[in-house]
């Protein structure tokens, strides 16, 4: 399942939905959850705003979940990504991926944050004292 | 008509986020397309020059010379950065 919002998500609450919906299948889940940092090359954030392409974003999170799902016999993935405005500690994103065996859902779940964060649609802008500046690829948004 | 759409640092650049234009005479792949935007002026000729831009159409990324018809949904946008 993939959802794109602008409203928080609770990955405690995720988790557990996940696991009742498991039904014992999964003997392992792994998750990785993304927070905005209050800090970037040395500079203080005050806000942290997602831009995304509303369809193509939702295409390109779908197209990943279904590679992973090739690549690896997983029992449930699931990817949440934040959009709008975001202040320092906020989610950002959480990527899970849930199987019988810990190793496939580790290198899923790792797949799909890597991959998002290459081929998924969004743009980050910081907003600092000094005024805003675009996240580009490299050092600042590994 | 085609969509046209323009994402974060371009569409700051440019000061437009969406259009719908109709396809220009004789205009029938991305190169065309791009260098009739480009005559709009020196804000549109700088941003639409920069090579690390992407271009989607259909929301499909696509090569920068793909072909174009009437009806598509044309989108540039620099370098993603979410996660």
């Amino acid at each position: 399942m993939i959802r794109v919002q602008a409203d928080d998500f609770n990955t405690g609450a995720e988790l557990e939905r996940l696991r009742r919906e498991n039904n014992g299948q999964a003997g392992a889940m792994v998750s990785f959850t993304g927070l905005v940092r209050d800090l970037n090359e040395g500079d203080n954030i005050t806000q942290l705003t997602l831009e995304h392409y509303p369809g193509m974003t939702e295409k390109a999170l779908k197209k990943i979940e279904a590679q992973a799902n090739e690549q690896w016999d997983l029992t449930a993935t699931l990817i949440i990504h934040r959009v709008g405005p975001l202040t320092p500690n906020d989610n950002i994103v959480l990527v899970v991926a849930a199987s019988a065996h810990r190793k496939q859902a580790f290198r899923a779940c790792e797949f799909m944050i890597d991959t998002l964060k290459t081929n998924a649609p969004f743009w980050k802008k910081e907003t600092l004292i000094e005024g805003d500046r675009w996240i580009t690829p490299g050092n600042s948004n590994k | 008509m085609i969509q046209l759409r323009y994402f974060a640092s371009l569409r700051e650049s440019l000061g437009i986020g969406d259009e719908q234009i109709e396809l220009p005479d004789g205009v029938n792949n991305l190169p065309g397309l791009t260098r009739w935007l480009q005559r709009r002026g020196e804000s549109w000729e700088s941003a639409l020059a920069d090579t690390r831009l992407h271009i989607a159409v259909n929301q499909e990324i696509v090569k920068t010379d793909a072909a174009i018809v009437d009806g598509d949904e044309i989108a540039w946008f620099p370098p993603v950065t979410g996660g």
